[in-house]
């Protein structure tokens, strides 16, 4: 989706702000939405391309005022909603009683063969590759990304939209996100390692020496 | 409220996004979906456990051993596991080299894709909007808000994590650090260096080498 995510070459956010020996986490509670995040990914809950469409979905101005892990919060609850693993209603209601006791204490639960699984899964991880299936395009092609603007996830930003680049190389085949998050299955197809010139994609005259590297699935791009 | 009335130290309320939190939290664990120690696990491994000491150690390896070098630049995923390191958002790993003539610089412009099991979890700064726009864009002023000033005769690669393959930069071998150890030369490599907009440190002069 054309969303506010979609950040690259985008003006006046000003200097790259940089805090020393920042920790992983800020605060207690994004220790919590990182840790409910993987365990309800990991269980299959929703997957990873709904995770992040949930987020483009957030109301541009709550996305760009939030802290990165407000956006995990909101993605988690839209997609367990959206699921019917939990109701609306419910986690409102709950919210409504720990604002009213004032006690913010939460149940303790144990699962060490939960625990255990989550710890294997963040080291083995998921696999996102698929069997080969032929490949339209080779190394040294010149293509162009097709101007489409799906209201939907898509991992095509628009900077490149429309560009002229040149196949870097073939990266595998993979599952497809835009169809992936939208119930529509996985649909594997080919990616493709592309490059762009600095010039063409701001369409500067003058060469600066600078290259952007993208990786597109078959189906963004079209022969140019 | 100032400074005095809470020396009362009655609990301050907990901001909103803290209780919201609390309630999935809740809400979750009453329907048997998650459980705290669980959670607790997960998060403990990425704050202790999975960091950029990981990466520093496989760029220390393929400084010293050619061979590691030329697998890692062939197959990273295959030698970065080589070393134990693997796992989510590292599933399919790509290692860029910078050599005198290129530069590479890694970015996700969409949301934050970063390769945890040999960088561990990114810091604010490569999620927030600045770097994301910026990176692809202007990244030889990105560089120089970092403190690196490379001529124009150095081509400049920015890698954008639109898809699954997670990049890591595998930056120059500092100068004066010839015979160093493995354990070493894995010190001189920073976080930034290996997201690409920094360089290895270079080892002190004067001081005694462990």
């Amino acid at each position: 989706m054309n969303g506010v995510h979609d950040l690259g070459g985008m003006h006046g956010f000003g200097a790259v702000q940089v805090e020393p020996n920042e920790p992983v986490f800020h605060h207690p509670w994004e220790k919590k939405v990182f840790g409910i995040m993987v365990a309800t990914m990991a269980q299959g809950m929703y997957n990873v391309d709904e995770f992040r469409f949930g987020i483009e979905q957030m109301i541009p101005a709550d996305y760009l005022k939030s802290s990165y892990y407000e956006h995990w919060l909101e993605s988690v609850q839209k997609n367990l909603i959206d699921k019917g693993v939990i109701k609306r209603s419910e986690l409102e209601a709950k919210l409504r009683s720990l604002q009213r006791s004032g006690r913010v204490t939460v149940p303790r639960r144990r699962d060490p063969a939960l625990a255990q699984r989550l710890i294997e899964i963040a080291h083995k991880g998921d696999n996102y590759m698929r069997e080969p299936v032929p490949a339209r395009f080779k190394s040294g092609d010149r293509v162009r990304p097709r101007n489409i603007n799906p209201p939907t996830h898509t991992r095509l930003p628009r900077y490149v939209r429309g560009k002229t680049g040149v196949i870097d190389c073939l990266r595998g085949t993979f599952v497809t996100p835009d169809t992936n998050a939208i119930g529509k299955g996985e649909q594997p197809q080919p990616v493709y390692s592309v490059r762009f010139n600095a010039a063409d994609l701001w369409g500067e005259p003058v060469e600066r020496n600078e290259l952007v590297y993208i990786d597109m699935w078959e189906a963004y791009l079209e022969p140019a | 409220m100032n400074k005095a009335s809470t020396h009362g130290h009655r609990p301050q309320p907990l901001p909103d996004v803290a209780l919201r939190v609390k309630a999935l939290e809740a809400l979750l664990l009453e329907k048997g979906l998650i459980a705290t120690d669980a959670v607790n696990k997960v998060v403990e491994a990425y704050e202790n456990d999975i960091g950029p000491l990981n990466g520093a150690k496989v760029v220390a390896r393929a400084w010293v051993d050619p061979t590691y070098k030329e697998r890692l630049l062939k197959d990273a995923t295959s030698a970065i596991a080589e070393l134990g390191f693997s796992g989510m958002q590292g599933e399919h790993m790509v290692v860029v080299e910078n050599t005198d003539k290129v530069h590479n610089m890694v970015v996700c412009t969409l949301c934050s894709c970063y390769p945890w099991p040999v960088l561990g979890l990114p810091p604010v700064w490569y999620k927030a909007p600045a770097y994301r726009s910026r990176a692809v864009i202007e990244p030889r002023a990105v560089l120089r808000e970092f403190g690196l000033e490379l001529p124009d005769t150095c081509e400049i690669r920015v890698w954008d994590s639109s898809a699954e393959l997670r990049y890591m930069v595998l930056p120059r071998r500092p100068a004066g650090t010839e015979g160093m150890s493995e354990e070493r030369l894995a010190k001189l490599v920073t976080r930034e260096s290996m997201i690409g907009v920094g360089e290895a440190k270079t080892p002190n002069k004067g001081r005694k080498v462990a």
